[in-house]
């Protein structure tokens, strides 16, 4: 099926849960988005508010059980993913959507060289042969910057650095040219310089191969100059959902304007401490009936302990999830007068 | 990997010398001697016997004169035996791995006796070994795969009751459900393949279970790592994602094992061969205790234990082969 508005990815009020032993884990929770072809979407949030649970629900990769995607659309293309027959999946994952994960060093096979688990990729879904696919890995090598590609091919992950395996994860993700590419904290696990030139590379190829991409950070400052919107979540919701742009200049969320505030600024005095949202996120198997981020929230009143905040649209594309949205909104909005 | 390889064998020199010395010196401190049995030898007979094996010397020339043997000496004017391996340097002759002849078996040496009773451990061993690792990895993998199912529960139940029977209690039972109630196999000694099964089964069955176990964990662990979801993302089916991607890392504890597991086997074989009356190392082992035949526990002993070190010397270069991040120094 061609598809007339170029939307590659359509999520609706997608929930993903886990049965443990603390209860329903209930890891994304009502999360609906959209991606256009050739866009890149950032999805921003704390450590455990779904991220990965989101996009690995996307790629049908969620482990069943204990958790089972419970309600919701994912429209790949105009196919619907979940109600595909996992066979079907397996011929889209890797060739038409690709996945590259947090941790370079573990992600890739230890005990396989890399050109076997390059070519594994095309031989399985281009119908490559042995040669074909060992040129294309070399190449593909090479796209992502590794100039010694003939030599290094036959390597094993180890004798890799942190920043070149994520290189090679890369390469993996790329070899089939896929519509959609999922980064999940691709510089998260590296250090500061070598993630300026792994966003930079992404970015590039972005450019080159014109595929859409979800950037998974948890790290604002990572997805400034790559993404075109994005989507902040929290305890498996949307908090807050605007263009790049708008998001940094007029936040009209709490938990937004947290993140905000913490990520490093260079231009600031070296010394001082970096700010932190106060409190540690909620368990999602034990949510109150309010805003579950009230309990650390600076703006808190005694309706967000008990009602539950609604999703108030500010703009044309910009949502947020608070009962006070607007009110923030116009403080933001103050504020970047102000300056 | 070539250095790694020869240091190893180097180090088994001094490991072997140690383990003989020590067998030496526990038969020595042992109350007790090969003559001092049932039968009562006349007292000038015994001091010919001992005179003939050096036993009137003190403990230590003793030591020296069988450490000589079972290593290396020259052999002294005049002296002829046909033991051990010998071969001359110009006017000399050296003789090496000399473990003399057995006291109890008059005129065979303790070479010739380990030489002859070898076989029937070895193809014990090695066909429950075999059994061992087979059955065991393929029940592993499968209630792996197929986690908290039937077949998993099934599996594991099996293993458990392998590993808490004990073999001298499960011989018995598979002697008498098979030879003396279904009179499917013989009961005991050796023969043809339906001899060996009954001992077989008996001696691989605790080492089959803990295969089973070691390998359902490792696959269960392996198939919950970063790489084998990169291996799903890629669009392998699960087939390939477990075989090419799991098993490797899965099977790395089974093989941390297989050297005590073969050390174990060695040790079985002594309880199974007995069971079974098979005329194996094993049960020339249990005689030669009971006999206090000191040159062939020796032999015997040592025979073994540089057995397992070189086992476990191969166990460890077969990690290299698996797992790539491994570098011998
Ligand atoms: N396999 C799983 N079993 C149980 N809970 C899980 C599992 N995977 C993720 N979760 C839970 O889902 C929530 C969201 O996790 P995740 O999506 O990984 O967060 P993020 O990527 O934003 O850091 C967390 O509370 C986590 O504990
Ligand atoms: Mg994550």
């Amino acid at each position: 099926m061609t598809n007339h508005n170029g939307t590659i990815l359509t999520v609706n009020d997608l929930k993903t849960y886990f049965q443990t032993e603390d209860g329903i884990v209930k890891a994304v929770d009502g999360i609906s988005f959209q991606l256009q072809k050739g866009e890149t979407l950032g999805i921003v949030g704390e450590s455990g508010s779904g991220k990965s649970v989101t996009n690995l629900s996307v790629m049908r990769l969620i482990p069943e059980p204990p958790g089972k995607i419970v309600n919701g659309d994912i429209i790949f293309d105009g196919i619907d993913v979940r109600e595909l027959a996992i066979d079907e999946v397996r011929k889209i994952r890797g060739k038409r959507m690709a996945m590259i994960f947090q941790d370079p060093m573990t992600s890739l096979n230890p005990f396989l060289r890399i050109s076997s688990q390059l070519m594994e990729v095309t031989r399985l879904h281009l119908g490559h042969n042995k040669k074909q696919a060992y040129d294309h890995a070399i190449k593909m090598l090479k796209t992502v910057g590794i100039s010694d590609a003939e030599e290094r091919i036959d390597s094993y992950p180890h004798e890799f650095s942190g920043g070149m395996r994520q290189r090679v994860m890369i390469a993996m993700a790329l070899s089939c040219d896929p519509e959609l590419l999922i980064a999940d904290e691709p510089t998260t696990a590296l250090d500061v310089t070598i993630q300026a030139q792994i966003l930079e590379l992404i970015k590039d190829l972005k450019a080159r191969m014109g595929t859409s991409v979800i950037l998974i950070t948890h790290d604002l400052g990572v997805v400034a100059g790559m993404t075109e919107k994005i989507i902040v979540m929290y305890a498996g919701k949307v908090f807050e959902q605007a263009p790049t742009r708008e998001l940094f200049a007029t936040p009209a969320n709490p938990y937004t304007k947290g993140l905000l505030k913490s990520v490093p600024d260079p231009a600031h005095e070296q010394g001082k401490e970096l700010y932190q949202i106060p409190g540690l996120p909620p368990d999602v198997a034990h949510l109150p009936p309010g805003c579950p981020f009230a309990e650390r929230c600076g703006y808190v009143q005694e309706i967000c302990r008990t009602e539950y905040p609604p999703f108030i649209q500010i703009n044309e594309d910009h949502h947020s999830l608070c009962h006070f949205a607007r009110e923030v909104y116009a403080e933001s909005v103050q504020e970047r007068q102000a300056k | 990997m070539l250095s790694f390889i020869l240091k190893r064998l180097f180090i088994i020199i001094p490991m072997a010398l140690l383990v003989i010395t020590l067998t030496w010196a526990l038969i020595r401190i042992a109350p007790g001697s090969f003559y001092s049995g049932e039968k009562q030898l006349p007292p000038a007979i015994e001091e010919n016997i001992k005179k003939k094996y050096g036993l009137d010397k003190p403990w230590y020339s003793q030591y020296l004169l069988m450490l000589g043997n079972v290593t290396c000496r020259t052999l002294a004017e005049g002296e002829v035996t046909k033991n051990g391996l010998q071969f001359s340097i110009g006017q000399t002759t050296v003789k090496c791995f000399d473990f003399g002849d057995s006291l109890k078996y008059q005129g065979q040496s303790v070479n010739e006796i380990i030489r002859r009773h070898l076989p029937y451990s070895v193809t014990l061993g090695i066909l429950a070994y075999l059994l061992a690792l087979v059955i065991g990895l393929a029940a592993g993998i499968i209630a792996a795969l197929k986690q908290n199912s039937p077949l998993d529960y099934g599996s594991m139940a099996l293993a458990m009751l392998g590993l808490s029977l004990p073999n001298f209690v499960l011989g018995p039972i598979l002697v008498l459900v098979f030879a003396l109630g279904l009179h499917w196999l013989p009961p005991a000694r050796w023969g043809n393949l339906s001899n060996v099964i009954l001992p077989v089964i008996t001696l691989a069955a605790i080492y089959m279970a803990y295969i089973a176990r070691l390998t359902r964990a490792g696959m269960l662990e392996v198939m919950r790592s970063d790489y084998i979801r990169t291996a799903r993302a890629k669009g392998l089916n699960e087939t390939t994602v477990l075989l090419k991607h799991g098993l490797r890392g899965g099977i790395i504890p089974v093989v941390s094992f297989t050297g005590p597991a073969l050390a174990g086997l060695l040790a079985g074989t002594v309880v199974v061969e007995k069971v079974f009356a098979i005329p194996g190392l094993g049960n020339i082992f249990i005689q030669a205790v009971l006999n206090r035949d000191e040159p062939l526990i020796l032999g015997i002993v040592a025979f073994l234990s540089i057995l397992i070190m070189i086992f476990n010397l191969a166990v460890d270069i077969s990690y290299g082969f698996l797992d790539p991040r491994i570098r011998y120094e």
